[in-house]
């Protein structure tokens, strides 16, 4: 789950985070208000959840509270496009609206999950402001790398070899080790699942502070945080997916114009493969889960078919312990509840496919019955250039 | 003839009350797996099935029924508990079937077991099978045949799809591991490459990787220096847009690590046989094994 900058923000202050001052405004009244209690310099920062805002126009200086209020006037309702909004790019509807500080250096610091170690892994480069990923691939030793032992969590010693790793001194070293420890809490007290604070900066006062803040969750941990539900933007959502999500549909919308339904998660990106392979493009990936009732194949019809650039759906089923005249029954009672206006093509594979395949050839509607994998997916490219 | 589960099995399975452990449960007692106990704190001293006894550790599992595999069926908040538990019964192998399970709570389990002799398939997975011999897990057991090729995969039914494709060539199997979906695991295909590795009947192994991390492109490096054996790949994944996590919790790309595409060539330039479609994993392994 994604966070706004500005929710971030006041989850890490909890934890004793050094944050700059600020508040999130959505009008440009707020803002003035805002820039006008916190004096001088400001900062307006365009809250969407896609990164490279800075170079879209998303944040800017105002000496003053009008020019403040001039910016986020500007700034709210605008379409913001970036590398990581897509060509389309996002309205901004909120801004917040920040102290300026007194930069002296600009650094970045990350906790982030080492899959290959199983270990979290603390990150910190003196080269912030820029793609970490750069960073690695360019000057690999720029990097400092902490691994947390899970049982003691980051220790005083790792905090400290970070902070004479950045070239922290006096106050900023005492600043930055508080600032590591308070991070980490954070990130194991929420279940985080990436938290990045880029730039880490520090002022001329010798102040350690996080000028940005990107914080994910763990999906699977968010029983744990009830209250985390309220910081969900719909916003920043695709509708389609945030419709089937409701239905506890596994969604995820893409460009193509092939609709598929299958049966797990690996299945279902194999299916997406295998439709691009037949010369066309995947409109989606669908995870119906195991079973496969009528209920979620109806379900799965109604979220495909409001993607208006779908012309032809294959389903793509593998019946283990569900059996695939049971699924193909599904798939017909769904079908004949539904006004489907775009050809269909179901390969149904595993107990009882036979059956399954009579059942459907027999039925009022008009599926095409795939025979095999390859066969299903050369049918259904075919019906979408016809 | 296999590695990990066979006829010397004897199955503990953690939730056996519930409704996934009891479904699961006839099914695998069904296949002829040794399903000797199940565990459920608070319904020790019921009987499952009218024969197999529950108990309410699974330390009393061991001790009385000598349960020397465990399979965890329990929900996500306490699954992390259950293998930990059946790591100090000293249960050897622990498959947890479940879905949903905090990776801060799997890091604790990585850490747990780093000094312990229990080894972990899963969380996230469809289990392990022997083929004819034994069955811990969620998978259809009659897609399978006895054979001699094995299979590492992070996925279910995509590793089904797999198996069908072999049997109907032919091609059976040795062990099917599904190693899961989920970004802390316990069990990587580098591990069980080299399982696979000391057992002298498995012939060949395929491999059926997906986007997200680099424990493929570690046992592409696996395989160039120790592994002579003919190895099939599948990487699932390639039409997946990059930061978005395609259903399991481990499939995803970020930033620039975790594509198929890398994935792919790196198993390529290893001498990994790599088929281009998932409908031809079967025949891609038929022509290695020619």
């Amino acid at each position: 789950m994604k966070i706004h900058e500005y929710q971030a923000k006041e989850l890490l202050k909890k934890f004793g985070v050094e944050v700059p001052r600020g508040q999130l405004a959505e009008t440009a009244d707020q803002a003035r208000k805002i820039a006008a209690d916190l004096g001088g310099m400001v900062v307006v920062k365009a809250q969407i959840h896609a990164g490279g805002r800075g170079k879209g126009g998303g944040v800017r200086l105002a000496k003053s509270a009008d020019e403040a209020a001039e910016i986020a006037n500007k700034m709210i309702g605008m379409t913001l496009v970036t590398h990581q909004t897509g060509p389309d790019g996002k309205e901004v509807r909120k801004v917040l609206v920040e102290e300026g500080l007194d930069i002296d250096r600009e650094m970045y610091l990350g906790i982030v999950l080492d899959r290959s170690r199983s270990q979290l892994v603390f990150m910190a480069s003196t080269e912030g402001g820029v793609e970490i990923e750069k960073v690695a691939a360019e000057t690999p030793e720029k990097i400092l790398k902490e691994y947390i032992d899970p049982a003691v969590g980051l220790r005083p010693f790792q905090a400290r070899k970070l902070a004479f790793g950045l070239g922290l001194k006096g106050d900023e070293f005492k600043n930055g080790v508080k600032f590591f420890n308070a991070l980490y809490q954070a990130y194991v007290s929420a279940d985080c699942s990436m938290a990045e604070i880029n730039p880490l900066v520090v002022t001329k006062q010798g102040k350690v502070l996080a000028l940005d803040a990107k914080i994910n969750f763990d999906d699977n941990a968010l029983y744990r945080h009830s209250d985390f539900a309220e910081l969900r933007d719909l916003n920043e959502e695709e509708p389609l997916e945030v419709e089937a999500s409701k239905y506890d549909l596994n969604y995820i919308r893409l460009d193509g114009e092939v609709g598929c339904m299958v049966n797990g998660a690996g299945l279902a990106m194999a299916t997406m493969d295998m439709i691009n392979i037949a010369g066309s493009e995947p409109a989606n990936f669908l995870d119906v889960g195991g079973g496969a009732s009528a209920e979620t194949v109806k379900n799965g019809f109604e979220i495909i078919l409001s993607d208006k650039h779908v012309k032809a759906i294959l389903i793509n089923i593998f019946g283990g312990i569900v059996r695939c005249d049971r699924v193909a029954k599904g798939v017909i009672e769904a079908a004949s509840q539904m006004n489907i206006n775009v050809p269909v093509v179901v390969r149904l594979e595993g107990t009882n496919a036979e059956e399954a395949a009579k059942l459907l050839e027999e039925s009022d509607i008009l599926f095409e019955v795939g025979r095999t994998f390859h066969d299903a997916a050369q049918k259904v490219a075919a019906s979408v250039s016809r | 003839m296999s590695i990990l589960v066979d006829e010397n099995t004897r199955l503990v399975v953690q939730g056996i009350t519930g409704g996934e452990g009891t479904f699961h449960s006839r099914q695998m007692l069904e296949y002829g797996t040794k399903v000797v106990a199940g565990v459920t704190p608070g319904k020790g001293g019921q009987k499952f099935e009218d024969k197999v006894p529950v108990f309410n550790t699974v330390a009393e599992a061991v001790a009385k029924e000598g349960a020397n595999v465990s399979a965890i069926f329990v929900p996500p908040p306490f699954a992390a508990d259950a293998i930990m538990e059946a790591a100090d019964a000293g249960v050897a192998l622990v498959v947890c079937i479940t879905e949903g399970i905090p990776v801060l709570d799997m890091l604790q389990v990585h850490k747990y077991l780093a000094n312990r002799n229990t080894r972990l398939v899963g969380p996230n997975c469809p289990g392990v099978i022997s083929p004819g011999a034994c069955k811990v897990g969620i998978m259809p057991g009659f897609i399978h045949k006895v054979g001699n090729v094995g299979l590492i995969s992070r996925s279910g039914t995509l590793t089904y799809e797999a198996v069908k494709q072999l049997s109907d060539l032919g091609i059976g199997q040795s062990t099917c591991i599904g190693i899961g979906g989920d970004p802390v695991i316990g069990t990587n295909f580098t591990d069980a490459l080299k399982l696979f590795k000391q057992d002298g009947d498995t012939e060949a192994v395929v491999l059926i990787g997906e986007i997200g991390g680099t424990a493929e492109q570690e046992a592409a490096a696996y395989i160039k220096e120790n592994f002579d054996r003919p190895v099939v790949a599948f990487i699932a994944g390639r039409t997946a847009p990059p930061g978005r996590r395609m259903g399991h919790a481990g499939a995803i790309i970020s930033g620039s690590e975790g594509t198929a595409k890398e994935k792919i060539a790196t198993l390529k330039a290893a001498g990994v046989h790599v088929a281009e479609s998932p409908a031809e994993i079967g025949n891609t392994m038929q022509k290695a094994l020619a």
